[in-house]
């Protein structure tokens, strides 16, 4: 049974994904992505020296601050903020720069559903223009679960609230879209994924949430794809334009 | 591996306390190889956990939890409110989490702890999407009155699992929680009936007949574990948590049905089998803790 979605989409379905670097001139880096109609701007600054209090100086300190559409800072912009950072500190090589501070200024334009995945790729995109070492991309995907327990990927806001459960993850970018694709060719799955943030809301069964993560999983290798692609293809009209 | 067994040798010439100090790492890592943890746990067992209802005689509703030296203190006070054009046979609950500079070294005065939002927002998310509380019973006239219950979670002591003390302290808050006696005055507001002048108040019919508590369906209940290489230390103190920064926590109803699980990020990854044993850890957790919450209904019924 298939389920109506907005604009004809399969539940499978993900909505168009636009990421572009170097949009903003002063910043270090920064980058834009959006998915469908939801649009988050990122940028870093850094690394400045020293690190803030309560931190560890052996290491590079990375601090988020997410600034929403409208309206002051409240408690869901700071968990923004904690899971943001916490995610990046698992992708970025955190010992190369140690006692410096890296901050990452996240706008959201419009959100429209899926925003923290959204806001992932906008910062990674940051991050790789800001020329910060990083040990992967991270890839990131919410999906929904209706009453009759099926999964709804890359929702919508008014499906966010319609539905009776949702899931958000966070990935490494999977390994072969890393390596060049002439070395790998592209059966290396034997590796599963491993989650580096899962947030979840509302009610569900245990094994409704494991079913996420399989169609996150299966999901993320073309996501991933995706991302490198746009990096990629901005780089090289980057290098065209200099040369 | 040379500056492993460098600090090897080290520890069999250095002090313990000097060694737990300046190698923190490599001194929890030991103790998980013997299965074991510097307090003296296996690595699946939560801290001995007490719960005391009633702990705040002005609140109209409250308790005391205690995770090993975490201490969480609850209270819920009620109060009328104009129910929203959206929903106008429901209450309301507003959920605070503090930190006050009494509950760690980390936390200064003047300056609010960085955590206490976060957890404060996933205290709230988890309570009201995990439906313990119907909303309607808060509600006293439809349209007009309904219930508005201010829960505010004081941590008096941090020592790791703040989440889980912090949530077991407020489920226990709303399972102590008495409804008030109110009626309908003349003028159409909502006054509280006091023991005292119910006799006058005779003649105007209450809205509610008696105290009445709140009926819960499945109360959530939460286990915070970390995930260090392959091992997995559920209810984590302090120490354990700057050391090993890895956490997830899993939350569950009585049912069984994940209300949340929540894994914000971290050095450390999350493979399949490690979030199953997780949830095996937690469904454990929330025997353990519905029976202590149930002890903790009926000694407050004898007293």
């Amino acid at each position: 049974m298939d389920i109506e979605r907005a604009g004809g989409r399969g539940a499978n379905q993900l909505r168009p994904i636009d990421c572009s670097r170097d949009v903003l001139s002063r910043a270090h880096g920064s980058a834009s992505c959006s998915h469908g109609e939801t649009r988050v701007l990122a940028a870093v600054f850094g690394p400045k020296a020293g690190t803030k209090k309560n931190e560890n100086p052996e290491k590079a300190c990375i601090e988020v601050i997410w600034k929403a559409k409208t309206g002051l800072i409240g408690k869901i912009e700071k968990e923004f903020e904690m899971i943001l950072k916490r995610t990046l500190q698992n992708i970025c090589l955190l010992t190369v720069h140690p006692n410096t501070t890296t901050s990452i200024v996240v706008q959201v334009v419009h959100d429209d559903g899926s925003l923290l995945p959204c806001a992932i790729h906008a910062t990674c995109a940051a991050l790789v223009d800001a020329g910060i070492p990083l040990k992967s991309l991270a890839v990131s995907l919410c999906c929904c679960l209706n009453e009759s327990g099926q999964i709804l990927l890359d929702p919508s806001k008014l499906e966010e609230q319609k539905m009776k459960a949702f899931v958000c993850l966070v990935f490494p970018s999977s390994v072969h879209s890393i390596t060049p694709e002439e070395s790998t060719p592209a059966t290396t799955k034997s590796t599963e994924q491993e989650i580096i943030t899962s947030l979840t809301h509302g009610i569900m069964a245990v094994d409704d949430y494991f079913h996420c993560v399989d169609q996150g999983r299966a999901a993320i290798t073309l996501l991933s794809n995706i991302l490198k692609k746009k990096m990629r293809s901005q780089s090289a009209d980057n290098s065209s334009k200099a040369a | 591996m040379a500056a492993a067994s460098g600090t090897n040798d080290l520890s069999s010439e250095m002090e313990l306390d000097a060694f737990r100090r300046l190698f923190p790492l490599s001194f929890h890592e030991r103790h998980l190889l013997e299965s074991i943890r510097p307090d003296g746990r296996p690595l699946g067992r939560a801290r001995d956990t007490s719960l005391s209802l009633g702990a705040v005689a002005s609140a109209n509703g409250s308790a005391l939890a205690k995770i090993g030296c975490t201490t969480m203190l609850a209270a819920i006070k009620l109060e009328v409110m104009t129910p929203t054009v959206e929903a106008p046979d429901e209450g309301c609950i507003a959920i605070d989490f503090h930190m006050p500079p009494i509950c760690s070294p980390l936390i200064r005065p003047g300056r609010p702890a960085e955590v206490a939002p976060v957890i404060s927002k996933q205290l709230s998310d988890t309570i009201l999407s995990s439906g313990t509380i119907d909303l309607k019973e808060l509600c006293l006239v439809s349209g007009k009155a309904a219930w508005m219950a201010y829960l505010d979670i004081y941590c008096l002591d941090a020592d790791g699992a703040l989440f889980d003390a912090a949530l077991l302290s407020a489920v226990a808050a709303f399972s102590h929680l008495q409804i008030p006696v109110v009626s309908l005055n003349d003028d159409g507001r909502i006054v509280l009936v006091s023991e005292e002048n119910g006799g006058s108040m005779k003649e105007k019919e209450p809205v509610n007949k008696e105290k009445i508590k709140l009926k819960m369906n499945s109360q959530p209940f939460s286990l915070t574990c970390i995930l260090h290489k392959n091992y997995i230390l559920a209810d984590p103190i302090s120490e354990e948590e700057s050391i090993m920064e890895t956490y997830l926590t899993v939350v569950l109803d009585t049912n069984y049905q994940l209300v949340s699980l929540n894994k914000p990020g971290g050095p450390g990854l999350a493979s399949t089998s490690s979030i199953q044993d997780c949830i095996a850890l937690a469904q454990k957790r929330v025997k353990e803790l519905q029976q202590i919450l149930s002890e903790a209904i009926s000694d407050m019924e004898v007293d």
